[in-house]
């Protein structure tokens, strides 16, 4: 007779990784399943890793969790062929406790973050795919894994599979997502000197920085380059729509290596060595792609929930909170034994009250807004290069006469209408 | 029912190893550790005669405490039971020294239950001798097969096995009396997927551990850097091969090229 647990986690990225520490930490009997070799061996993010959400599971984690560097300064760069204007925030109170973010490494944090959940008792099995969810009649109440004698029942199974999420897909949660609703990114890990690092982006030792990159850091398709510093090493990446892609007849590696060739780009990472190069689809399609997260038996959490903020490129600090709300819930229906949809779909309501509800429902039209006009990503930006470039270009012309230049810049009366409307739109997506 | 043992080691994984170009010594951190791969198969072998003839599966290894991710490899793999000897004293040991703990350690497993066989790698991949299984054969005083390859039969009420051992250029069959102790090639069989219920007892599984102290009638002098007489005076990373010609085309013409190539060195001929 297989063995049954009172939960099963399938996948040991933040998102599961959390829910099963919370429950371990409870008392509950949780197995941990994940399909690479070591949690974090399959795993692929930009790098940020949020002080906040990580904090309320682990207190203080950053005194002995495996981290790179401390961010002090936020940088957004609105670049066009061989101009940027930048915008950015520095803030030396990010430099010591409490933090706002990390950069992080995958491999080696979402390792150390498993060992944690693993001390709380949870048990973890590596290299063990689940297949499939056991449903008898109209109930998840196990998995099917890839190995021998694989099946293994439990209470409820939390899927956090990620973002193609397999599991939740049979089970007729969501569809197969649609191109506009994944972006795909690719990133390099770049090997470079400490002090070389700190020298170029202005740092104290220790201290870190994060670059967005719109514009022509995408060729004007929807979507964001990144460049954040790591203790010895720099990550530097590309997303963009999966539509985006498609339209746009553009391999990701050749976007990538643009940005890495890209004069604003290239003296940031001159004479490094690329020791990584990853790939992954992120889940953005935002609040109308959140696919029921609650069955019988079930739960969705992370990625698998499509639970990311493009535009605040947030991801695993939804993550994390999904798998400890997902985790409280499993505790209440333990304590009455009742692991029915309408009992764990008060997980969903604490979703929605939770910060990422609120978030995602605020920037529910964003990505599909800058999707359907690209002339944000592909007009207004390199309009933006050629203002800052007239206005701060000191040629003899008087500063009304530039302002005039910059005015019949916007085109005529109609274009600078339409300018004005999609402004006004922009607005309205974002507030 | 048997009781099989079999010895395995925790190394770093050298294919993907760094050497310090300094001191000429591994780099360990820039390698995780694994199982032995030869050991893998020691394990795998025990587990399939378990299958066939019904026992025990116990593994044994010396090593730091990190070491206990190896045995918990050879649970995943089938083994029900695993010992591990940890101690600052046996820290430095050479083949010999390492032989002489492990001894002690399968002679203090064999006052619990009995043991008819010992199952090793035939050698690990970072030190490359191939000594430690006969010399714990030795120490035990039961006979050594190396090179097993393939394992025909054994049968315990009548105390025999008989193996196929590998030889350069063939193979032959040996019949040995029982307990005996194997060294296996790599090619004796190939490491199954383990079943889940492996993967969780694995997870759980918690080997017992040995210090010095533990094991009876241990001569200290033996253990460690003290019983190692073994004096390494150089290391070196074997030299890059150069030149070489790389011949083009189909098979045929690659070969056409190649008995050129030989019939024109005449010193070969002489």
């Amino acid at each position: 007779m297989p063995e049954k647990f009172d939960c099963i986690v399938v996948g040991a990225g933040p998102a599961g990784t959390a829910c099963a520490y919370e429950l371990a930490k409870a008392g509950v009997n949780v197995l941990l399943l994940e399909r690479g070799e070591y949690p974090g061996a399959k795993n692929v993010m930009g790098g940020v890793l949020y002080r906040k959400m990580m904090e309320d599971i682990i207190p203080e984690f950053y005194k002995e969790a495996p981290l790179e560097r401390p961010i002090v300064e936020q940088r957004f760069m609105m670049m066009d062929k061989e101009s940027a204007v930048t915008f950015s925030y520095k803030g030396l109170e990010w430099g010591r406790e409490p933090y706002n973010n990390f950069t992080v490494l995958r491999a080696k944090f979402d390792q150390w973050f498993a060992e944690k959940a693993v001390e709380q008792g949870a048990l973890l099995v590596c290299e063990t795919v689940a297949v499939e969810c056991i449903v008898e009649n109209g109930r998840v109440v196990g998995v099917r894994t890839d190995r021998p004698d694989g099946d293994i029942y439990a209470d409820v199974v939390v899927l956090a599979d990620g973002v193609n999420s397999l599991l939740a897909k049979q089970l007729g949660f969501h569809r197969e997502w649609r191109p506009d609703e994944v972006a795909l990114a690719t990133m390099e890990i770049l090997k470079l000197d400490k002090n070389i690092i700190e020298d170029r982006f202005n740092l104290e030792p220790n201290q870190g920085c994060t670059i967005e990159i719109f514009g022509d850091a995408t060729k004007g398709i929807v979507g964001t380059g990144f460049l954040y510093t790591n203790k010895d090493t720099l990550s530097i990446g590309v997303g963009t729509l999966l539509s985006g892609l498609i339209k746009h007849k553009m391999k990701p590696y050749e976007l990538l290596e643009y940005v890495k060739n890209h004069p604003m780009i290239r003296p940031y990472i001159q004479g490094s060595e690329p020791v990584e190069y990853l790939a992954h689809l992120i889940p953005e399609g935002g609040y109308h792609s959140i696919p029921k997260v609650a069955g019988h038996g079930v739960l969705v959490v992370g990625d698998a929930a499509q639970l990311v903020n493009a535009i605040h490129r947030e991801g695993s600090n939804m993550a994390m909170t999904s798998g400890r709300l997902a985790a409280e819930t499993i505790i209440m229906a333990k304590a009455q034994n009742d692991f029915s949809e309408s009992m764990l779909d008060q997980y969903r309501m604490k979703l929605m009250e939770s910060f990422i509800g609120q978030d995602l429902k605020k920037y529910k039209d964003a990505t599909h807004h800058f999707e359907r006009f690209p002339q944000y990503f592909e007009q207004y930006i390199p309009m933006m290069n050629r203002a800052a470039s007239q206005m701060f270009t000191v040629d003899g012309a008087s500063k009304w006469e530039k302002q005039q230049k910059i005015w019949r810049d916007l085109g005529s009366a109609k274009q600078k209408f339409k300018l004005a409307r999609d402004m006004m739109k922009a607005w309205k997506v974002m507030k | 029912m048997l009781h099989i043992v079999a010895c395995i080691k925790q190394v770093p994984d050298t294919k993907i190893i760094k050497m310090n170009p300094k001191t000429n010594t591994m780099d360990r951190a820039s390698a995780p550790a694994i199982l032995n791969p030869y050991d893998a198969h020691a394990v795998e072998e025990a587990v399939r005669l378990k299958k066939k003839y019904g026992g025990t599966v116990s593994v044994l290894t010396m090593g730091p405490p990190p070491a206990v991710k190896a045995i918990k490899k050879c649970i995943e793999l089938g083994a029900d039971e695993g010992y591990m000897i940890s101690d600052r004293a046996f820290a430095g040991a050479d083949t010999l020294a390492t032989s002489y703990a492990l001894t002690k350690a399968l002679e203090k497993i064999a006052k619990q239950r009995p043991i008819d066989l010992v199952i090793c790698g035939k050698m690990t991949i970072d030190g490359d001798t191939g000594q430690v299984g006969p010399g714990i054969a030795r120490r035990l005083n039961i006979p050594p097969l190396t090179g097993v390859k393939k394992v025909v039969e054994i049968n315990k009420e009548k105390g025999y096995a008989i193996v196929h051992r590998k030889l350069e250029d063939g193979y032959e069959v040996v019949q040995s009396t029982l307990p005996c102790l194997f060294t296996v090639e790599k090619d004796i069989n190939d490491i199954s997927f383990a079943p889940l219920p492996n993967m969780i007892k694995a997870a759980r599984y918690q080997p017992t551990i040995w210090t010095a102290d533990d094991l009876e009638d241990v001569d200290r002098k033996q253990l460690g850097l003290k019983g190692s007489p073994t004096i390494v005076s150089k290391v070196w990373a074997p030299p890059k091969p150069e030149g070489g010609e790389l011949l083009e085309g189909s098979t045929k013409e690659k070969v056409e090229q190649l008995l050129s190539l030989v019939l024109a060195k005449k010193e070969l001929f002489q």
